[in-house]
């Protein structure tokens, strides 16, 4: 029997990317995808249940579909534009709904893999120039998306604790960048002058949209436990990843830049959620052996992320996203996956 | 729940057929680096800069002359410690220059991340090879790159003692930084130099000021009365700079563990201590001239 997949946040890139990868996987049986919002993209034969935001339902789904692994993707790490409640309700008290429903008595659920963010490791000037996965971070959490992605892991290490017999995954991105994902630092990179803290050129590590899939999938064909940094190799400077986007840096004034960041936020010139000023000031690398040691390798370093953005870019730039856009109708995908009239391939199982 | 559960994956999981790449055969990553900026933040391009830049105060100003700079290791990871002056250490460039002009291998410098939240001395002070002193990074370059390290131990209490305390060392922190050098299984190479205590002399400091900018000590220096506020903040006296590496110290423990010690890493962080006075007193006795040597 192959596996059961419950997907959270298959409206966003990181579940939708996962789903898709999934469905061309033959040891997955069945997936189910949960989100507020419709799948940005066709999937073939994942099924789609729309939940609210703190996923009450959850417990009756996994109950009725027997899932036996859990890819929680429905994490908010980019404040942009969210309300603190919001935030707050998606990200801890969805999180808590689910490890209930996970860890209720009778549950099928034996694999749990949480997406979450270097982001828990903050940005700051006391920092090692190297976080690992057992380190904490040296100041205590300023902003509201990293208070609510620390709740969520002290959830997951108490529910790790509590229930053995489930194998709990963590995995920490850092900053992604790719052909599809939108970031705080892919808009700024997108500006025609690229915002930078005037006297600051600090380090930082990309990843690619592709890696995390992969790196997604990875995990979840090993059923790794543990929590597992993932960011390309290399550290470069924000002046070079500049640079290599062939962009030039306005600078921004190193005092009462939080404030000058809110007029430009007013004024829609450009957004900054002050994880991202932190980080445009301090910078921040992870050490991502532990994952590589455990045999996962990566197709991009950070320089290469970069550069693969910028193409990405520039070809979005000149010829628009190339693809009609896919819009979820519900009637049709029914349709297809469950009306007697489609005639079905028996070898793949449906 | 890191490791521990690793032994109970479910079973029959290593069944599964897995495209698995080895690591010989996977190329490595295409990876289009425009600068030389490496992990740390050095840049050797800035580096060959600052040495170029730098080289004139080394050889006419300071005129600096070393004593057993064949002590110092060519090859793999050492941590230097030395003592620390200067209302604005001229130490740490002098030892960084001579190091790495005479023995041709860079030098990472250790030092309070206070410097990082400067901005353009943060940024420049990283790319000439500084970087925060934290257990973490020293033992990254020590163990795994096989670095020279330079260390103060004395930490902002060095630099800012009175011109009426000078070559009297301070504590030696709580010996952090021989904890490390066992850790990363390196010698400790000390040196002590004369002469920057008297390039930047503190007459007196303020205590509310010091507060209220966030710096360790505020100093008015004898430097502020001859060159006037500015330029004595920044312009060392022409000292004769003189350095003395002593043998360097070799600990007898295994690297890598978990802790060490403590009397014993207090013992060896004092005996570094009292050596590098020993020899501070030795030089001063033949000292003829501050300006001359």
């Amino acid at each position: 029997m192959g596996k059961r997949v419950l997907i959270t946040g298959l409206g966003s890139f990181w579940g939708g990317r996962a789903a898709k990868a999934l469905e061309a996987d033959p040891g997955v049986e069945m997936i189910v995808g949960l989100d507020t919002e419709e799948p940005k993209i066709e999937l073939e034969r994942t099924e789609f249940v729309r939940a609210d935001q703190s996923y009450s339902i959850l417990a009756r789904i996994v109950e009725a579909t027997k899932v036996d692994t859990v890819l929680h993707t429905f994490l908010v790490v980019d404040s942009t534009h969210m309300s603190g409640r919001k935030m707050h309700e998606i990200n801890v008290i969805g999180t808590m709904n689910l490890l209930a429903a996970a860890g209720a008595p009778g549950s099928s659920v034996r694999h749990i893999v949480v997406k979450s963010s270097t982001l828990v490791y903050g940005a700051n000037q006391t920092d090692p120039a190297w976080f690992r996965e057992e380190m904490t971070r040296t100041k205590s959490p300023r902003t509201r998306v990293e208070r609510s992605l620390l709740e969520v892991e002290g959830y997951l290490s108490d529910f790790a604790e509590d229930n053995p017999h489930v194998i709990v995954t963590l995995l920490r991105f850092s900053n992604v960048l790719g052909t599809d994902i939108v970031t705080p630092v892919s808009r700024a990179l997108e500006l025609p002058l690229v915002p930078c803290i005037a006297g600051f050129d600090p380090l930082m590590q990309f990843t690619e949209e592709d890696d995390v899939v992969r790196a997604i999938e990875f995990v979840m064909a090993n059923q790794i436990p543990g929590v597992y940094n993932v960011a390309g190799d290399g550290k470069l400077p924000w002046s070079e990843v500049v640079d290599i986007c062939g962009k030039r840096r306005i600078p921004i004034t190193p005092f009462a830049t939080a404030q000058l960041a809110s007029v430009f936020e007013t004024l829609r010139i450009a957004d900054f959620p002050p994880e991202f000023l932190d980080l445009l000031r301090h910078g921040r690398g992870v050490d991502n052996r532990r994952l590589k040691k455990a045999g996962f390798s990566y197709s991009y370093t950070s320089a290469g992320t970069v550069e693969n953005f910028v193409h990405a870019s520039r070809l979005r730039k000149t010829v628009g996203t190339g693809r009609a856009a896919y819009r979820y109708e519900r009637d049709v995908e029914n349709f297809f996956r469950h009306s007697p009239a489609v005639v079905r391939d028996p070898s793949t199982g449906d | 729940m890191a490791t521990k559960r690793v032994a109970d994956r479910t079973p029959g999981a290593e069944l599964v057929h897995l495209p698995r790449q080895s690591p010989e055969e996977s190329t490595p990553a295409h990876d289009p680096r425009t600068s030389d900026v490496d992990e740390w933040g050095r840049s050797e391009r800035m580096r060959e800069l600052a040495r170029r830049l730098f080289d004139p105060l080394y050889r006419r100003w300071f005129r600096v002359e070393w004593e057993g700079l064949d002590k110092i290791p060519v090859t793999g990871g050492a941590l230097l410690v030395a003592n620390h002056a200067a209302a604005l250490p001229s130490d740490a460039p002098v030892i960084m220059h001579g190091i790495e002009t005479e023995l041709g291998r860079p030098v990472y410098g250790l030092a309070d991340h206070l410097f990082r939240g400067v901005p353009v001395v943060g940024t420049l002070w990283s790319r000439t090879g500084g970087l925060a002193a934290d257990p973490h990074n020293a033992y990254r370059l020590l163990r795994e790159q096989q670095q020279l390290a330079l260390a103060f131990p004395e930490g902002s209490k060095g630099p800012g003692k009175l011109y009426s305390e000078r070559y009297q060392l301070r504590r030696f922190g709580r010996g952090g930084f021989v904890e490390i050098a066992m850790r990363a299984g390196v010698p400790i190479v000390p040196i002590a130099v004369v002469g920057a205590e008297e390039s930047m002399p503190i007459l007196t400091k303020n205590v509310r000021l010091a507060k209220l900018l966030g710096l360790p000590y505020a100093p008015i220096t004898a430097n502020h009365l001859v060159f006037g506020p500015i330029l004595g903040s920044v312009l060392h006296f022409p000292v004769k700079f003189k350095l003395r590496v002593l043998d360097p110290v070799h600990f007898d423990v295994p690297p890598d563990q978990e802790r060490y010690s403590k009397s014993r890493v207090m013992d060896e962080a004092d005996g570094i201590r009292v050596r590098i006075q020993d020899a501070l007193y030795d030089m001063l006795r033949t000292r003829a001239s501050i300006w001359f040597g």
